[in-house]
């Protein structure tokens, strides 16, 4: 496919004004994802309170596709409960790598939709998916995910 | 456009350089498109397109040659060694080594260095001593210096380099020391593109009275050389960045030093004679090629060789140089476009970073209009780190290389930063 498709106004308007960037005081929840192919490094922190995400947000040094994929990340889990969040990630995850065609059957991922491309540029799968690894890794309390080796928690999936 | 008077580094005006017969001779340019667009391949630096008669050396080596070399007695077996040698001295002629014993075949120049890095370096370096390098250099020529340190208690010191992206030489000279036991420098900066003073970094290291090698991966495929006349002590390219296939190396020694090396990797080939007690290695530069080595790739090296021979080192040189200046100025005329690596003397690679765009995004976008450029740190971070960014789109040429890409390319790069402004 042709990326520019990719590059539509939501993404580059989310990649100029990243929503919810820095860091949640008092957060509960944290991780750093890096993907060293390409050198995206985020950070994600959160504050859960009952089981649900009252705050999301997230810094760091990124392509456009992994910024404006955690900024709309972010606004979309912001009040989910955590079980739904964990959903979403693996939605986005499936979406991403050509699993779930968005045409088709029951998803929540509504804007998100932006991203459905990505999955036709190879190259650029790990960047639309860093951030959401990140989130389900601060979830999990694990401090840092790598898209490489040994920490990639989707290594096998 | 195809024709344009040349200014060769000796300052004769050769013949125009006439590119549309070189493009005639690689079908991959003329076959691929992208997205409906024609291709301009730009990513040279990480690998090179082969020409039609290297692709027909490999078809009729693997059609009517092939077999084992240096151990059959049958036909096939003295074809293919005759050839694989031949190969050798195609190789011996093109860097105009002494001797042919001189050139030993690897599998590309990480291979070459680790070589040197373990048959040299761990016989002859040990706790206290120190390694010469440079900010230059590829991770290739940084990682096995760092290892073989760590292993022997010595000490690795890395010559700074300007804003320009030239080393600095009198801080590179005054890095030598008593301990100094081994220099290991860059030719052509991948990530950058500057032309080391391999020459006067041969004499300097030699006056301390210290070998060196020199890392040719993005050198020879631009420029004419000539060990003898560097004098330096070992010398390494790659085949596939010369329009040759992957899988082949080169390492060039001076047989003293050869001589005097432990082989790198123990098996077949590199021994004389193996009881369970003693083996006695091989003479060089067997001794350094264990195991069955890259026959068909060697033997295309040497058509790649004879190649860019014909067309004239001098000549590709000149000519693209027009390349990069072209491109170069085509680049900066675009606003926010920062250009990374300004030295003086550069061979045709051209580091950038449109504003703040990453650039994934840029080689993403860059490829939606049939460009190809390499996008990351290019295995260099010493050198992004120094220049404060963590990566950058990296256009290479080679002399199949035209004006009209490089206008491909400004106005892809154009796009990009309308894209984001």
């Amino acid at each position: 496919m042709d990326s520019t498709q990719l590059y539509q106004e939501i993404i580059l308007d989310h990649n100029k004004k990243p929503r919810n960037w820095g860091k949640v005081e008092g957060c509960t929840h944290k991780s750093e994802g890096l993907n060293p192919l390409c050198g995206d490094h985020i950070w994600v922190t959160l504050k859960v309170v009952d089981d649900a995400i009252e705050n999301v947000a997230f810094e760091g040094k990124s392509c456009a596709i992994c910024k404006a994929s955690a900024s709309m990340m972010t606004t979309a889990v912001k009040g989910k409960k955590l079980a739904e969040a964990d959903a979403l990630v693996q939605e986005f995850r499936e979406m991403a790598t050509g699993k779930l065609d968005v045409g088709q059957g029951t998803h929540h991922l509504g804007r998100l939709t932006v991203f459905a491309g990505v999955k036709d540029l190879p190259a650029r799968v790990k960047c639309a998916i860093l951030p959401w690894h990140t989130l389900h890794a601060a979830f999990a309390q694990e401090a840092t995910i790598s898209t490489e080796g040994a920490n990639d928690p989707f290594a096998n999936a | 456009m195809s024709a344009l008077p040349l200014q060769t580094p000796s300052g004769i005006i050769a013949a125009p350089f006439d590119v549309e017969p070189i493009r005639a001779d690689f079908p991959i340019l003329g076959e691929v498109r992208v997205n409906g667009k024609p291709l301009a391949y730009l990513d040279n630096g990480a690998s090179s397109q082969m020409p039609q008669q290297v692709i027909d050396r490999l078809v009729r080596y693997q059609t009517r040659e092939h077999a084992n070399i240096h151990r059959g007695v049958h036909y096939l077996s003295a074809t293919a060694t005759a050839a694989f040698e031949a190969a050798r001295v195609t190789v011996q002629r093109f860097l105009n080594a002494r001797q042919d014993r001189e050139i030993v075949f690897t599998s590309n120049v990480t291979d070459s260095i680790n070589l040197v890095a373990h048959g040299y370096g761990r016989a002859f370096i040990g706790a206290g001593d120190e390694i010469i390098i440079t900010h230059l250099e590829h991770h290739a020529n940084i990682v096995p210096w760092q290892m073989l340190c760590e292993e022997k208690g010595a000490k690795l010191r890395v010559a700074p380099i300007n804003d320009s992206g030239e080393v600095i030489m009198e801080e590179f000279e005054k890095l030598f020391s008593p301990r100094t036991r081994f220099v290991s420098v860059t030719h052509v900066a991948n990530a950058l593109g500057t032309i080391n003073p391999v020459r006067e970094m041969t004499e300097i290291a030699h006056r301390h009275g210290v070998p060196i090698m020199i890392d040719g991966a993005q050198a020879v495929q631009h420029m004419a050389v000539d060990v003898q006349a560097l004098d330096c002590d070992f010398y390494a390219f790659t085949g596939h960045k010369v329009f040759g296939p992957t899988g082949v190396g080169v390492l060039y020694g001076k047989a003293a030093l050869l001589e005097k090396m432990r082989p790198f990797r123990g098996g077949g080939d590199m021994i004389l004679s193996v009881t369970f007690e003693k083996t006695t290695y091989n003479v060089i530069p067997y001794k350094f090629e264990a195991g069955t080595p890259p026959i068909s790739q060697a033997i295309a090296l040497a058509t790649a060789l004879d190649y860019v021979t014909g067309v004239g080192l001098d000549r590709i040189a000149a000519y693209e140089n027009e390349l990069l200046r072209y491109a170069t100025e085509s680049l900066r005329a675009i606003p926010d476009v920062r250009i990374i690596g300004e030295a003086q003397q550069k061979a045709s690679v051209l580091s950038f970073n449109v504003g703040e765009v990453h650039p994934h995004d840029v080689g993403s976008l860059l490829n939606d209009d049939g460009v190809a450029v390499r996008t990351g740190h290019h295995c260099a971070q010493p050198v992004m780190d120094r220049f404060g960014v963590a990566a950058t789109a990296r256009a290479s040429f080679a002399f199949y290389n035209t004006l009209a890409e490089v206008d491909q390319l400004a106005a892809s790069v154009r796009r990009v930063q309308k894209l984001f402004a």
